[in-house]
Parts: structure tokens; C-alpha cells; sequence
């Protein structure tokens, strides 16, 4: 569902991502793991179309999202990294946006909207206007926007990032729940997340991947069996880059 | 239709918040102010408002314009909606459309706002209604022209303040070129062709002759395609900045 072939991205002379491959299939979870830095976000921008690759591609369902971004772009849902919103809207209005924008109308709309409410614990805010939600709704008004039109691909950068140990849970829940039926790309720099939600997951360092395979092969190739033992060892630290 | 969705989008947050209400309000004090201290509209009796009036408008443009359009890209960088946006499946194109119509819509209803001037010209005297319009025409075109800038300049830029002083700037030399006491000072000190040349860049030559009713073509081709080019490059400054 998701292929990406031979990624790149320059950023003038630093090289962000460095020539990536990789294929997501349905009912695939790919935890894509790295120190920050490491070209994780860059390399879901050009995947999601934000952002041109300076070469390579990727496919999402067959379709070049280079060639034909339009209808790549219908079927990705897209949780940015900074769960980026419009501060003036009603966390309901923003989402009504959203599902107009992916092509929803009358009641199919609304009920997308109900759904995706429910879906991400949305209710008890609803009409509440997005500048004064704290972190966690934050973070799950914009999940809920990535679900709106039930799409195939689900790109989730960080989701995780910044929430309390309940809403954490529950988002890998959620992403673990959601996966058996999606292709879901997500990353994360926390390691106990892979194990808890991913069906394989692959280490990037310095725009390349440095390991890939199941959590259990992971782990088998971790020195001392912890995952974190592995991450250390194949990842630079920022410093020493 | 998405450049619908997105003109709708904005609309909503200009009228949830101050902003539009503020600056209408702004604007009809200043306007119809002017027209009555300044403009010496009783005592004239400048019929097809021409100077008493529509002579305020680019002034007040230059200050209103950057105010209502500073923020249409220069927020969506800020707070990184743009990333969401660039995701959707709209074209890049659809929202700028959209943005740069739901902008000049708030320059609309403000200057619709000021027709008791028309119901005080008509009930004192006969004016031509006509001339009237097109010098109603000709103020839209000019505020759409420095929203068009403003626009570009959003682009530019994700600091609102720096995005409003470079397009105030830039709409202030616009209007500066080819002011009466501007271009006489400038004909002294130059030649004839620079004098043009300025001319043909600022606005009161295009606006004045609307404001006298007269409808010329060339007028109306220099208004769209100065518009026409801000949002293309707008679009040009969008897709370069992420590449
Ligand atoms: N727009 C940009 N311009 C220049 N460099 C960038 C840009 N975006 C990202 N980078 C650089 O690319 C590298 C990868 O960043 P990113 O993909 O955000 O990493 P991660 O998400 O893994 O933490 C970083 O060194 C970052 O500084
Ligand atoms: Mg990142």
C-alpha cells in the first residue's frame, strides 16, 4: 500500500534522507524508529506529498504521489508532527472543514465527523474552540482529522508525542486497532511503542535505515536483548554527528 | 469547489474574530470622516464624489488592505497548518484563490457599508449614478490589488508584523507614484520617461479615470493582471519554499 522507493531529500548541501526504501502492506504497523534528526519527518512529508522528494518516489495503492498527487493525497491520512490546527475554529467546525475538503457532503459528511468524535474520545469537546484545548485533545482533534475519510494509508508522525501515560495507551490501542485494516506508517524515538503496537519496524539513522525486521528480530539482534541496547548501537548520537 | 470550502473557512474566522469588525468599522469612520472634514464634501458639492470620497480610498488601502490579508499565509506558516493543507487533496492554487477571495469580501462589505454617502449625494442632488459605480468598481480593484500584494508577501514571511510592514511599504510607494504632487516634484529632477514609467506603476492612474466614469480597457487589464501575477507568484513562492 505504501512504497517507497529510493527516497531523497537535499536540503542544500545537508542530505536529509538518503536513498530510502521501504513497503508498508495492509495490515502492516511500520514503526519507523531514529534519534531526532534522523529524517523521519522529512521522509513522511515527501511520502504524504507535503514536500517533493529531490528523487526517488512513492506509491501509496498504486498511485506515483509524484505524478499524480491529487489522487495519492485521498487516500493518506496525516497527523503532522506539531498536530498543527486552525486555533479559531470549534474542534466540530475544523473537522466539518476537513471532511468538506476531502470531498464529504451533507449527511455522509456529518457522520464521518460523529465517527471520527467518537473514535478519538472527542465528545465532551466538541464545541469547544480549539485554542483552549489542552495538549492531549490537541493531539487526537488532529488524529481525528487523519481518520475522517477512513483511508487505506495512515501516516502518523509522533503521535504519541507529548501525551500522559492514559492517552498514550490508548493511542496505541488505537493504532494497533486501526492497523488491521490500514497500511500505518508511524514514528517514534520510543522504544517500548514498537513492541506495543508494531507488526515491524524499522531503525533510521542519518536518513538510512540501519535495521529492519519484527520486533522479535530486533530484539534478537540486540546485544543484551533490550531494544534500547540495539537503538544505541546502531544509531549516532547527535553530538557525534 | 475546494477554493469554496477554503474561501468559506476563512470568511468564518475573519467575522469569529475582531479583526474583520474592527477593520470595516476603521474604515467607515475614516472614509465617510474624510469625505466630510477634508474632502469638504458639503461644501463643494462634488456630486460625483470624486474628490471628496473616492480621493481617500488608496490612502486608506494602504493600511487596510495589509491588514486584513497579513495573516492568510504568514498564520499558516506560524502554526503549520500549511502542512495540512499541503496534504489535502486540494491544489495550491484552489487556496489561494479561495484565501484571496474571502479577503477581498471583508474589503467588500466595508466599502458597501459606506452607501449612505450615495442616499446623501442623491436626496442634495442629482448626481450620475453611473460614475458613482465605477468609481465603486474602481475602489474594489484597488483594495484587491493591495491584497494581492499583501498576499504575496504573506508568502514570504510566517511573522504577520514583518509580513504587514513590507506590504504597507510597498502599497504606500504604489500609491506615492503618480500622486499629483509626487510626479511633479519627480518630473523636475528626472526625465519625462522615468516620470511614466512611475506613473504607469502606482494606481491613481488607473483608479482616477474610473472615479470620473470613464470605463477604459486598459484600466481594467492593468487591475487583473497586476492581481494575476501576486497570486501566480504566490503560488511560485509556496512550491519553492518547500522544495
Ligand atoms: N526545511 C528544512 N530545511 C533545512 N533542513 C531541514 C528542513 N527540514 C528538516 N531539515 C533537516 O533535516 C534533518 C532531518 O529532520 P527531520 O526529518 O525533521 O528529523 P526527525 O523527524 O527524524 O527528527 C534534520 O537535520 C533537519 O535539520
Ligand atoms: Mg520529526
Amino acid at each position: 500500500m505504501i512504497e517507497a522507493a529510493k527516497l531523497t531529500k537535499r536540503f542544500g548541501s545537508k542530505l536529509a534522507v538518503d536513498n530510502l526504501s521501504f513497503t508498508v502492506e495492509k495490515g502492516d504497523v511500520l514503526g519507523f524508529l531514529g534519534p531526532n534528526g534522523a529524517g523521519k519527518s522529512t521522509t513522511m512529508r515527501m511520502v504524504t506529498g507535503f514536500i517533493p522528494p529531490t528523487s526517488g518516489d512513492a506509491k501509496i495503492c498504486g498511485i506515483s504521489i509524484v505524478e499524480n498527487p491529487a489522487a495519492a493525497k485521498r487516500k493518506i491520512g496525516y497527523l503532522p508532527e506539531s498536530a498543527p490546527l486552525y486555533n479559531d475554529m470549534t474542534v466540530i467546525g475544523f473537522l466539518k472543514f476537513c471532511a468538506e475538503i476531502r470531498g464529504l457532503t451533507g449527511p455522509e459528511k456529518n457522520e464521518a465527523v460523529e465517527r471520527s468524535i467518537e473514535t478519538c474520545f472527542l465528545t465532551s469537546v466538541a464545541r469547544q474552540s480549539i485554542d483552549t484545548l489542552s495538549k492531549g485533545y490537541r493531539h487526537r482533534t488532529c488524529l481525528a482529522q487523519a481518520l475522517l475519510h477512513d483511508p487505506e494509508v495512515l501516516i502518523l508522525d509522533e503521535p504519541t508525542d507529548g501525551l500522559d501515560p492514559n492517552q498514550k495507551y490508548e493511542v496505541r490501542q488505537l493504532i494497533k486497532r486501526l492497523g488491521e485494516t490500514k497500511a500505518i506508517l508511524f514514528s517514534t524515538h520510543i522504544l517500548e511503542e514498537v513492541e506495543a503496537s508494531c507488526t515491524r519496524a524499522v531503525i533510521v539513522d542519518r536518513g538510512k535505515i540501519v535495521a529492519d525486521g519484527t520486533p522479535k528480530e530486533l530484539l534478537a539482534q540486540a546485544p543484551n536483548g533490550s531494544l534500547t541496547d540495539l537503538f544505541r548501537k546502531v544509531t549516532t548520537t547527535d553530538t557525534a554527528a | 469547489m475546494s477554493s469554496l470550502t477554503i474561501f468559506k473557512r476563512e470568511l468564518k474566522s475573519y467575522f469569529a474574530q475582531p479583526t474583520a469588525y474592527a477593520i470595516i468599522v476603521i474604515f467607515l469612520l475614516l472614509s465617510l470622516g474624510f469625505t466630510f472634514s477634508f474632502g469638504e464634501f458639503m461644501n463643494v458639492g462634488d456630486a460625483s464624489l470624486e474628490y471628496s470620497f473616492f480621493f481617500w480610498h488608496p490612502w486608506l488601502y494602504m493600511l487596510i488592505a495589509p491588514a486584513i490579508a497579513m495573516k492568510l499565509w504568514a498564520d499558516e506558516q506560524r502554526t503549520g497548518t500549511i502542512e495540512l493543507l499541503g496534504t489535502f487533496p486540494v491544489s495550491t492554487w484552489s487556496a489561494i484563490v479561495g484565501k484571496f477571495l474571502a479577503a477581498a469580501t471583508v474589503s467588500l462589505v466595508a466599502l458597501l457599508l459606506t452607501f449612505p454617502i450615495i442616499l446623501t449625494v442623491n436626496y442634495l442632488g442629482s448626481p450620475d449614478n453611473g460614475t458613482i459605480a465605477s468609481g465603486y468598481i474602481g475602489s474594489f480593484l484597488v483594495c484587491c490589488t493591495f491584497i494581492a500584494i499583501t498576499m504575496l508577501v504573506s508568502a514570504c514571511t510566517r511573522d504577520q508584523v514583518v509580513c504587514l510592514i513590507v506590504s504597507v511599504t510597498i502599497c504606500t510607494i504604489m500609491v506615492l507614484c503618480g500622486y499629483d504632487s509626487f510626479t511633479r516634484e519627480l518630473a523636475k529632477a528626472t526625465s519625462k520617461s522615468t516620470v511614466e514609467a512611475v506613473i504607469s506603476f502606482g494606481v491613481w492612474d488607473h483608479f482616477s479615470s474610473l472615479t470620473r466614469g470613464l470605463f477604459r480597457l486598459q484600466d481594467l487589464v492593468w487591475f487583473v493582471s497586476f492581481i494575476g501575477l501576486c497570486l501566480i507568484g504566490t503560488s511560485t513562492i509556496l512550491s519553492a519554499k518547500r522544495a
